[in-house]
């Protein structure tokens, strides 16, 4: 009963998130709207975490899981960038891992700063 | 008969899991990057698929009903961020500035190189949203004009490749700060990476999925804003 009522919730917030996404003109996703209603609900205490603590914790365990089948599908749009592949994937490696590189030294860099005016003051 | 027992939902949900279950014993068993669960079991499966002649289309309808769980699943990304809200709260200034510098990068880096590489405009803005899960970077790649299976395909492989090589890349690249690493791998490969960060710590996790949103939201509006002033 307990973990019905759980998914309960989750399901709730799901929609909720769905009608938002439906109402507003904007390519903002029903999962991104409903993540974010989900936690302002957890942060102003409307709902508690010990109530979808068990059913969240399985649905995320899945998330990896729910990949694979996106993944097998890409064999066949690969057909579709044959003529574009050597750039698609040098475009694809050379971006992602600046991208990653600039976003994480950034944020250290800000850490350690505000760090280190800390110790100084 | 054959035809409607491939289609079949339990069989292709019951694959996936079984398989899923042994590319997690063989990566704990063998601790190699390389043999990834998610790209082990991808290989599996394209594998069975062909030797079996079970067509891609009859496995994709049958995973339908287990790929209705993503929406939820993604909303509950919101339980291990309000947990780890105070740590986010207090980094929040950092946090932002790294997605906002790690979004224009990636946008102007994947614009740069379509340019240099002479492909057309309906490519490039397929491509820009590639650091953006799915769901944002598909509709706007195809309001602009984009080709939606190729933006959908370039992500789930900007995704693996963060989720494979995202802890070897915060070695490499010396980012050793757990909120750092949170920052990276959410602005730079969304949902796919961040189950990847939700592994490397609590707080990796948490900083990953707001990091991820606020690329979403953030790339949501720069694309439309570029294209104009470059069109």
């Amino acid at each position: 009963m307990k973990y019905l009522y759980q998914a309960g919730i989750i399901f709730l917030f799901t929609f909720l998130g769905e009608a938002l996404a439906t109402f507003i003109p904007f390519p903002i996703p029903a999962a991104i709207w409903g993540l974010l209603l989900l936690f302002l609900a957890l942060c102003v205490k409307l709902v508690r975490v010990e109530q979808i603590k068990e059913c969240s914790g399985f649905l995320a365990a899945l998330l990896p899981v729910l990949f694979v089948a996106p993944t097998v599908n890409l064999m066949e749009q690969a057909k579709a960038l044959l003529g574009s592949l050597p750039a698609v994937i040098a475009i694809l490696l050379i971006s992602t891992f600046l991208t990653f590189l600039v976003s994480g030294r950034v944020t250290q860099g800000m850490r350690s700063k505000g760090k280190e005016e800390q110790e100084n003051a | 008969m054959l035809d409607s027992l491939s289609s079949s939902s339990f069989f292709a949900i019951a694959l996936t899991l079984l398989i899923w279950r042994i590319a997690n014993a063989l990566q704990r068993k063998t601790r190699s990057v390389l043999l990834h669960p998610i790209l082990v079991s991808v290989a599996a499966i394209i594998g069975i698929l062909l030797v079996s002649g079970i067509p891609n289309s009859a496995y994709q309808q049958g995973m339908k009903p287990f790929s209705w769980l993503m929406t939820p699943a993604t909303v509950c990304l919101a339980v291990p961020l309000y947990e780890q809200v105070k740590v986010l709260k207090k980094n929040l200034p950092a946090i932002l500035l790294g997605v906002l510098c790690g979004t224009l990068t990636s946008l102007l880096c994947v614009g740069g190189l379509c340019l240099l590489f002479q492909l057309d405009q309906t490519m490039t803005v397929s491509l820009l949203p590639k650091s953006v899960t799915t769901a944002i970077g598909a509709p706007v790649s195809e309001a602009l004009g984009g080709m939606s299976a190729v933006t959908v395909a370039v992500i789930i492989a900007t995704g693996i490749l963060c989720n494979v090589f995202g802890h070897a890349a915060c070695r490499l690249f010396r980012i050793q700060d757990p909120i750092a690493q949170g920052t990276a791998i959410g602005t730079a490969s969304h949902v796919i990476g961040t189950t990847k960060a939700n592994e490397l710590g609590p707080v990796q996790g948490a900083v990953s999925s707001l990091s991820l949103v606020a690329a979403g939201v953030l790339t949501a509006f720069l694309i439309p804003m570029m294209y104009k002033i470059f069109s």
